[in-house]
């Protein structure tokens, strides 16, 4: 009961900042990097009787690159499938808690998990292009949720291109499939896919794990200039890569989370013995 | 030394069997081919048949190919659709399992068995002999196959590809319809083709459902009896009784052959291609 009452309270100031935020823009611009984006409170998720993910909360700042780490099996993929509510088409799914986004519960029975998921776009390990043409590939949210056709259809394709640093390799060859391009290109393009349908957050999940040196240097790149525009969470394994590219850090640890915070502190000067052991790599 | 004579006795006897499988078959159609093929003339082909020893085919050639057609109407979208129904959307309970078995026992049940329900059913009870029995007789026969080879199709399908298309916020079935059955399509095709090979030369269930098979005209409707090829053989060879009606035989059994050939080759060559298209 008391519970309740506390995490109502939390609600209500979250939507109240919300709207200051938007009333006065130099407030606006200030706190942004404060806001947040993602708030997480009690999530818990069993796959039938495992106990994936305990009782995580914590909250993902607007427009930064949060990183989620930990070892194979700590329930990190799991995490940010949280956010879009993916881990719902796997029977047997149980989830407690909530997740909030932009103030609102995204696990609320009002919610159209179908909206959220054109909120919440997602990359996932290997780039699973569809067995289309390079265009049908970007155009695929745009046609599914019918946001634009004809000319302008074109041009959304082009942007989300553009965006994902793709477009000056493949404008001469749209119709071409997209299975025909290098494993790092078909990652790009499924980035642009994504971002095609205009998200807020993107999840990525250790995205270039089945990419070479040069592909990964391109994907991280970007990866940087998204969070101008959108919230990014990524999963990784590669401690090198968490530092080069994420502002925060969560590390998680069989289903809990051991500490999350800045990046630049965190990898400095952990507060938490498992957290060092595994930034020394003395486990993982 | 012991081992590697082992080795080669089991391969030669493997090629022996292997030889043996392609012998047969080779057999069967150069015998069929060698008595059949003075029979062709473009008369055989194209005019009407009479008594047992003249006139053409044109009528069972046409109403063996109207007959798979009807049978792929009826059995194409219901197979498919239980093929979705059983890879994507039916949970592992028992009614699955009871659908699954059916499809299972329905699949070996003899052919002149779902010939005889066509006959109480279809020809007593509803169309009389016709080709709307036929068809549907026979789609009963090739029904589990199609569902067989759509729900595999289906599976067939990598699950990256759903996740894609759900991420994006797709639902279900935007996800089924634009991106699974595109994908699974070629195989389906191929299948179903390979099972209207099948249907085609089937003829205890036309015979039991579709007409005499010597019927020596077209159906104007769906209601109409209707010949066929491999009837047309079976009546040939079973009551035609002179040498000239047993040439004849062979000469249509030659043509079905063909079709039949055509059919699978052209399973195959279609899903080459629709295969290099997604490519």
């Amino acid at each position: 009961m008391t519970d309740l009452s506390r995490s109502e309270g939390r609600i209500f100031s979250d939507q109240y900042r919300t709207v200051q935020l938007s009333e006065s823009k130099t407030v606006k611009d200030d706190v942004r990097m404060v806001k947040d984006k993602i708030d997480v409170r009690n999530l818990n998720l069993w796959f039938t009787d495992r106990h994936i993910l305990q009782d995580l909360s914590l909250s993902i700042k607007s427009n930064s690159v949060t990183a989620i780490m930990g070892p194979s099996g700590c329930g990190k993929t799991t995490f940010i499938r949280a956010i879009n509510r993916m881990n719902e088409i796997i029977e047997g799914c149980r989830t407690t808690g909530e997740v909030f986004l932009d103030g609102v519960n995204i696990y609320d029975e009002k919610i159209n998990v179908f909206e959220l998921r054109k909120k919440v776009g997602m990359v996932h390990q290997k780039p699973n292009p569809f067995p289309k043409s390079i265009f049908d590939n970007a155009a695929y949210g745009l046609r599914i949720h019918n946001m634009v056709n004809g000319k302008k259809l074109e041009k959304d394709v082009e942007q989300a291109l553009r965006e994902a640093a793709l477009w000056d390799e493949v404008n001469d060859r749209l119709k071409e499939s997209a299975l025909r391009l290098s494993g790092g290109q078909q990652q790009r393009l499924c980035i642009a896919r994504a971002l095609a349908v205009k998200p807020e957050v993107i999840l990525f999940d250790e995205p270039c794990s089945a990419l070479d040196p040069t592909a990964t240097a391109k994907i991280e790149g970007l990866i940087q200039r998204l969070k101008e525009n959108y919230t990014v969470v990524i999963v990784t394994h590669n401690l090198q890569q968490a530092a080069r590219v994420s502002d925060f850090v969560a590390f998680l640890y069989l289903g809990r989370l051991i500490e999350y915070g800045r990046t630049k502190d965190m990898f400095i000067n952990p507060k938490n013995e498992l957290t060092e052991r595994y930034i020394t790599g003395k486990f993982g | 030394m012991n081992e590697q004579r082992k080795e080669r006795i089991v391969k030669a006897f493997l090629w022996v069997t292997g030889l043996t499988s392609v012998f047969i078959l080779l057999s069967i159609i150069v015998y069929i081919y060698v008595n059949g093929v003075g029979i062709i003339s473009l008369e055989f082909l194209t005019s009407y048949p009479y008594r047992f020893e003249y006139g053409g085919i044109f009528p069972q050639i046409v109403g063996s190919l109207l007959l798979v057609a009807i049978c792929l109407l009826f059995a194409t979208p219901i197979g498919i659709g239980s093929g979705i129904y059983l890879a994507e959307y039916a949970s592992d309970n028992i009614l699955t399992k009871t659908i699954r078995f059916f499809v299972e026992t329905l699949a070996g049940i003899p052919s002149i068995i779902i010939g005889l329900f066509g006959l109480a059913f279809f020809v007593h009870y509803l169309f009389g002999f016709s080709l709307l029995s036929g068809g549907l007789a026979l789609g009963f026969m090739i029904l589990p196959w199609t569902v067989r080879v759509s729900e595999e199709a289906i599976r067939a399908v990598p699950n990256s590809y759903r996740e894609a298309s759900l991420t994006l916020g797709a639902t279900k079935w935007q996800t089924m319809w634009n991106v699974v059955l595109r994908s699974a399509t070629p195989s389906i095709i191929t299948g179903i083709l390979l099972g209207l090979g099948k249907a085609i030369g089937e003829t205890a269930i036309i015979l039991l459902t579709a007409g005499s098979g010597l019927e020596a005209f077209l159906p104007i409707s769906i209601f109409d009896a209707v010949g066929s090829l491999p009837v047309y053989i079976f009546m040939l060879a079973t009551q035609g009784h002179t040498s000239a009606a047993f040439d004849r035989a062979f000469g249509a059994s030659l043509v079905l052959v063909t079709m039949f050939l055509i059919i699978n080759l052209g399973a195959l060559l279609l899903r080459n291609y629709l295969v290099r298209r997604q490519r």
